[in-house]
């Protein structure tokens, strides 16, 4: 959980708390991939290392719109913010991405695609859209039972062009599920454009074909995805069906870190680097007095040490035990 | 007991679960006021209603993935393949997702993936499958063909009951072809136990599925030869009984494998290699497998007679081995 501020401003705005937590989700998302690029120059990262740098403000802002309580997260690789908001521990976070000993997935798998149910965390797979029917029956079990939880996940410009996120969100519509599909149009899927993955004029249209409510907005703007996903959370928790979000930002890295991104013409780099969802959010929560600069600049640092710590922590626990690799194939009993 | 066609017995042991336990569903193409492609859900929409008889849009992937979400939330889903050769439209979430999910998340994914498989009765090469092979590779998947209606219903319960993800494959032809005595009731088989359905002295028989009834049928025909064949029905592919199995081995020291999926690759490959692993020194002959040819299910039935195996060709695979 975010460390709460001690001061108070009788000039804030009255939502200065939440804006205080959302910057708060987003500098720890951002430090935490500052943190992992640090492990993967030191040459100690192990596996994939995901940035999400350019897409905070749609993984804190779309699960700040979630009661966490009751609802789940199936977030995708580069929705490191979400986990943080659920309440996932920094250090278990770290433990499962670097698979030591103590994961949740007991080395088994690593980076987020761990589950922690108690959290009400559902990772994704490497098959990216194969976990979106997946989410849609989790709330489909949901409704038979009454409850009334929502399913928030997500896809990329790229992963939207699988076959079977179509299936889901047709699913999802005749069903009218509480799932909210977020499509994270980051503008390349791996090195590939978007203009080479699909030729409609904007992803959410593609709502209206299946009968659900789609909106395309600026995914750098964190409080226009929370207020965008508040409402499409309201939508499916009333009875009315999953909603279908295009956030367009702009991934600034690679795919991956081995990945030096040079087929991005570095205009587009520099256009997108303006509208950096965590500067421009400092820049308005300063303006607006809900903190200070020095606030801002201590807590990016604290929040820094803080990941760096339960990195170190992480490789100080051992590999898991070999045995680990013969268990649970199946559930026994 | 109550006499019982094998689609009786699986509609009989569903119905039960059903009413036994209120977080088991079924979903699945036409399966609510149709009753099903072969009407094994025939009137349960009306005692069960629409929300446990889920009519779904032809999405196996949606299917099969929806029925995984649900397990995740404390639901036992059995989602019906209206052909088991349509699992290929839902193969990423059962091989990726399901089948992953323990070893991954040490999570229960508690569905049954069942449906239709197998040829012989003239449909064509996408409707006549045995894939069962497949999933039994795959790591994390059950893998059921049971040849009998009480064994039908009893791993069917067993299946329902199980927290992994298990793969039911029933034999489309045995559907209506054969009946026999079941028991009423609750009634379960478990998983990973064979059973020596024909005890015999000269040679052993090893088959699942429709292929039992080939071996029964040859079994009869070589009596008359004084070849007395011991059949064993392995029921499951994964768990696999293999104690059962080399049992009868040591007993008999000659062995023929038959399943009627095609022959590369095929299980019975595997369970000739167990044997070859662990029962060599009981062998007085090599081991055979009797399967269909490595082609697609044809469509005429002159030709899809000529590629899957039948009785005839257990005969004269079992005089092989007994002549060897």
């Amino acid at each position: 959980m975010p460390k709460k501020s001690t001061s108070t401003r009788a000039s804030a705005p009255k939502n200065a708390e939440l804006a205080r937590q959302m910057l708060t989700y987003m500098i720890m998302a951002r430090e935490f991939d500052a943190a992992m690029l640090r492990l993967y120059r030191q040459g100690k990262a192990f596996g994939g290392v995901y940035s999400q740098l350019g897409n905070e403000a749609v993984s804190v802002g779309s699960a700040m719109a979630l009661d966490n309580k009751i609802d789940v997260l199936f977030p995708m690789h580069r929705n490191i913010g979400g986990h943080f908001v659920f309440g996932q521990d920094i250090d278990q976070l770290m433990v499962n991405h670097l698979a030591r000993e103590g994961s949740q997935m007991r080395g088994t798998d690593g980076t987020g695609h761990y589950a922690d149910p108690q959290r009400r965390i559902y990772g994704n797979v490497s098959h990216l859209g194969a976990m979106i029917p997946v989410a849609a029956g989790f709330v489909m079990a949901g409704l038979m039972r009454g409850e009334k939880t929502v399913a928030m996940t997500y896809i990329g410009d790229g992963g939207a062009q699988v076959g079977e996120v179509h299936e889901a969100l047709n699913f999802a519509a005749v069903r009218k599920l509480p799932l909210i599909v977020i499509i994270e149009n980051n503008q390349y899927a791996y090195s590939t454009p978007n203009h080479l993955e699909f030729a409609c004029e904007r992803l959410s249209d593609r709502a209206q074909g299946y009968g659900m409510f789609g909106t395309t907005i600026d995914g750098t703007d964190v409080e226009l995805v929370y207020q965008t996903c508040r409402e499409a959370v309201q939508r499916a928790r009333n009875g009315e069906g999953p909603s279908l979000i295009e956030t367009v930002t702009m991934r600034m890295r690679g795919h991956a870190e081995h990945d030096d991104f040079a087929y991005v013409p570095k205009d587009i780099l520099e256009r997108w680097s303006t509208k950096d969802p965590v500067e421009t959010y400092i820049s308005r929560v300063i303006q607006q007095g809900i903190m200070t600069e020095s606030e801002v600049t201590s807590l990016r640092e604290s929040t820094l040490s803080t990941m760096i710590a339960a990195i170190d922590r992480a490789l100080e626990r051992p590999w898991p035990a070999a045995e680990e690799g013969f268990r649970n194939v199946f559930i026994e009993s | 007991m109550a006499t019982m066609t094998y689609l009786e017995a699986i509609a009989d042991a569903l119905r039960l679960e059903m009413r036994r336990d209120p977080t088991v569903f079924q979903i699945g193409e036409d399966i609510g006021t149709y009753g099903g492609a072969f009407k094994l859900t025939k009137g349960m929409i009306d005692e069960f209603g629409p929300t446990r008889i889920i009519d779904a849009p032809i999405s196996e992937a949606a299917i099969i993935g929806s029925a995984i979400g649900a397990a995740l939330n404390g639901m036992r889903p059995v989602a019906e393949m209206q052909f088991m050769d349509f699992v290929t439209n839902g193969f990423n979430q059962l091989v990726t997702v399901a089948g992953t999910t323990a070893y991954r998340w040490s999570m229960p994914v508690p569905i049954v993936v069942r449906g239709p498989s197998g040829g012989g009765v003239g449909a064509n090469p996408f409707h006549s499958r045995n894939s069962e092979a497949w999933f039994a590779h795959a790591t994390g998947l059950k893998v059921v063909c049971p040849a009998f209606p009480a064994d039908a219903k009893g791993l069917m319960t067993a299946s329902i009951r199980d927290n992994n993800p298990v793969v039911f494959f029933e034999h489309k032809g045995l559907y209506r072809k054969i009946k026999e005595d079941v028991p009423e009731g609750e009634y379960v088989v478990p998983l990973g136990v064979a059973r020596v359905v024909r005890p015999g002295t000269s040679v052993s028989v090893i088959a699942y599925g429709s292929a039992v009834h080939m071996a029964l049928e040859a079994s009869e025909a070589l009596l008359r030869e004084g070849i007395d064949v011991e059949v064993v029905d392995i029921r499951t592919l994964v768990p696999f009984d293999e104690e059962t199995v080399l049992e009868s081995v040591r007993r008999t020291h000659r062995v023929v494998v038959a399943h009627e999926a095609v022959l590369t690759a095929g299980f019975g490959g595997e369970i000739a290699a167990r044997i070859a692993d662990k029962a060599f020194r009981w062998l007085d002959a090599p081991v055979r497998r009797v399967a269909a040819f490595d082609a697609p299910t044809p469509f005429a039935p002159t030709l899809e007679k000529a590629v899957l195996p039948n009785a005839e060709t257990i005969v004269s695979a079992v005089r092989d081995v007994m002549a060897f």
